[in-house]
């Protein structure tokens, strides 16, 4: 977890006016800065450009097609400035959005996440550190449905139950503490899995493999 | 008694209500019309014929007489209206706008050709003969009282000289006009039931009212898909947004309320609100699942596959976007069928094929388990079948005892014209 937590100038896109002040709120509460909360694609677009922030939080559906424009957008981001780090929340969520999102140019940290997960104000402060730094994040219901997925024939289908599980873990971004946590093992058990995760997934050590791997995952 | 609604049942009805109405004249008005329209129809149909046969070894004559069925396809559209006068629904068909231009793509009518033929060559001539028979003899009769004096009189060998002999005439006159007006509307009856024979045949009103059926479920599934995405955004716009704005909420007051008694009970709030966002999604995604409208049936499939309790296998070839009704159907095929698997077929595994060719979606969902389903049991393939078949599709249920269990859906996925 970085800590002490590193203040973002953060560009907001999310149209339903309850909410976008809602998370202004939680955001600056923390103590990041938003230099712009907007209600569509098109001028989170303009502002992203105007403003060269740091993040950008958006929601997917949005005007004025309400289909998934904020999505369109983040990919445009991605495209155009690579460096920003993007968290996407929505209403719902479904693996075929976030394949979406991890295929666009690789960059900055990418985020995804229900919108209910702003609840837990601390965790999705966490989700949001770990964007910005470069992580991979994803909601903890599109890892477990990717997780009941099977993968016949990828190197996934070399990993134990057990290995899957922690791996699902680090996918929602976890730390080998934290999953220990959720595991009821020890940290030294976790770290164990995650060495033979890495060894069987064949990842070269120089690389972040913690977000390698995930990415393995995620790509199925 | 109501009144009657057309002229056979006018016929039938008591002789002064008859007589009171207006069949007598609208008969009279039908009989009347048909003298000239037959003439005319004589006229132009031998003069085209004569031009054609005439003109048919310089090439022009079969443009000529490729142009009789358009010509009696007009009189068509004209007597159909005309049968408006005996029959007071007239007979459907084209309007005349719509007939000119249609022009040639209608196939030639043998029904219509022989309606003209029939009109200009025979009942022309005997209308004539009947008015003629009917109007006269009465009418004469009738003001014999008058007309004795202005000229000799023999009506049919009578020799009408007397007073007694003029009135009795009149008298007779007026039998003759009551038994005119009732040949007169029989005649008009009959030639009408005739042209609706031939212009009106059972099998275009029955093929037009399949189409307009076709077409009204084809609008009534549209609408049923329109109203499902109306409900989905309302929800998603409406209750969905306020319950996030609730947890948001509820999990910043959990972070300044103390630890005791308040923040636990803010804390089970919070908990309450997100299985209610939970429940509210899962619902939504029965209505109409937005991974369905933004990434296709095959990304929907996949959600539903990794939703599902029993293993399913997913191969799904399908490069372009179909059409949303036929993808709505194909997802809810696929939803239902896998219900009914994971609550019935003591299944292990799931397989979910689909697959386009000549424009159709063929799709099967097949699993290992015990068989023997009864569609009935359950209205949801039901229902998925009477939306399917108004998309022109099909819907299958092979079940045997002991298994497996195979449904089959096929559908057009390319929009009727």
């Amino acid at each position: 977890m970085p800590d002490p937590r590193r203040a973002l100038r953060i560009v907001l896109a999310e149209d339903a006016a309850l909410l976008r002040e809602g998370l202004v709120g939680i955001l600056e509460k923390a103590g990041h800065e938003v230099v712009a909360a907007v209600g569509d694609a098109d001028a989170l677009l303009a502002h992203v450009t105007h403003a060269e922030p740091d993040a950008v939080v958006t929601d997917i559906r949005m005007p004025p097609g309400h289909g998934d424009e904020g999505l369109r957008a983040a990919a445009r981001i991605r495209a155009e400035r690579p460096g920003i780090a993007i968290m996407v929340l929505s209403a719902y969520v479904a693996d075929a959005y976030l394949a979406e999102l991890l295929d666009s140019a690789p960059g900055g940290g990418i985020g995804y996440l229900l919108k209910d997960r702003v609840g837990h104000v601390r965790e999705f402060l966490d989700s949001l550190d770990r964007v910005a730094a470069g992580e991979t994040v994803v909601d903890p219901q599109v890892v477990r449905q990717l997780l009941g997925r099977r993968h016949d024939d990828g190197p996934l289908a070399s990993l134990s139950a057990r290995e899957r599980e922690v791996l699902a873990l680090m996918a929602e971004g976890r730390t080998n503490g934290s999953i220990a946590e959720a595991l009821v093992v020890s940290e030294a058990a976790v770290r164990k899995h995650v060495g033979n995760i890495f060894a069987k997934l064949d990842l070269d050590p120089g690389s972040d493999r913690r977000v390698s791997a995930v990415l393995a995952y995620l790509r199925g | 008694m109501s009144r009657a609604t057309d002229a056979w049942a006018a016929l039938r009805g008591h002789p002064a209500r008859f007589l009171a109405s207006a069949w007598p004249w609208r008969s009279l008005a039908y009989v009347l019309s048909s003298v000239p329209i037959g003439l005319v129809t004589l006229v132009v149909l031998a003069f085209a014929l004569l031009v054609g046969m005439l003109t048919l070894v310089i090439v022009v004559g079969v443009v000529v007489l490729a142009g009789i069925p358009l010509l009696t396809g007009l009189l068509g559209v004209l007597e159909r209206r005309r049968l408006g006068l005996v029959r007071p629904t007239p007979a459907s068909g084209a309007s005349l706008r719509e007939r000119l231009r249609a022009g040639r793509r209608v196939p030639v009518s043998w029904p219509e050709i022989g309606y003209a033929v029939l009109l200009g060559g025979v009942l022309w001539v005997v209308d004539a003969a009947a008015l003629l028979l009917l109007l006269t003899v009465p009418v004469t009769l009738v003001l014999a009282p008058v007309l004795r004096h202005v000229d000799e009189m023999d009506v049919l060998g009578w020799r009408i000289d007397t007073a007694l002999d003029g009135w009795l005439a009149c008298g007779a006159g007026l039998l003759a006009l009551v038994a005119a007006a009732y040949l007169v509307t029989v005649l008009a009856a009959a030639q009408g039931a005739l042209a609706r024979l031939l212009l009106d045949p059972q099998e275009a009103r029955l093929s037009a009212a399949v189409a307009d059926l076709r077409r009204s479920r084809i609008d009534l599934v549209d609408a049923f898909e329109t109203e499902r995405r109306r409900i989905e955004r309302d929800l998603h716009d409406g209750v969905q947004q306020r319950l996030v704005a609730l947890t948001m909420t509820l999990g910043r007051a959990e972070l300044e309320v103390p630890e005791g008694e308040g923040q636990t009970l803010v804390r089970e709030a919070h908990q309450q609100a997100e299985l209610a966002l939970e429940e509210l999604r899962g619902t939504v995604r029965n209505i109409h699942p937005r991974v369905l409208v933004d990434h296709g049936i095959a990304a929907a499939v996949h959600e539903l596959a990794d939703r599902s309790s029993v293993p399913v296998t997913v191969d799904i070839a399908l490069p372009d976007r179909l059409p949303a009704p036929v993808e709505a159907a194909a997802y809810f095929v696929v939803s239902e069928a896998l219900t009914n698997v994971t609550r019935h077929a003591g299944a292990r595994s799931v397989q979910v094929h689909a697959w386009r060719a000549d424009d159709t979606l063929r799709l099967t969902v097949v699993d290992d388990g015990v068989g023997g389903a009864d569609e009935r049991a359950g209205t949801g393939l039901a229902g998925l079948r009477i939306r399917l078949e108004a998309l022109g599709g099909r819907l299958d249920v092979h079940s045997p005892p002991g298994g497996p269990t195979e449904v089959r859906m096929e559908c057009p996925t390319r929009a009727e014209p």
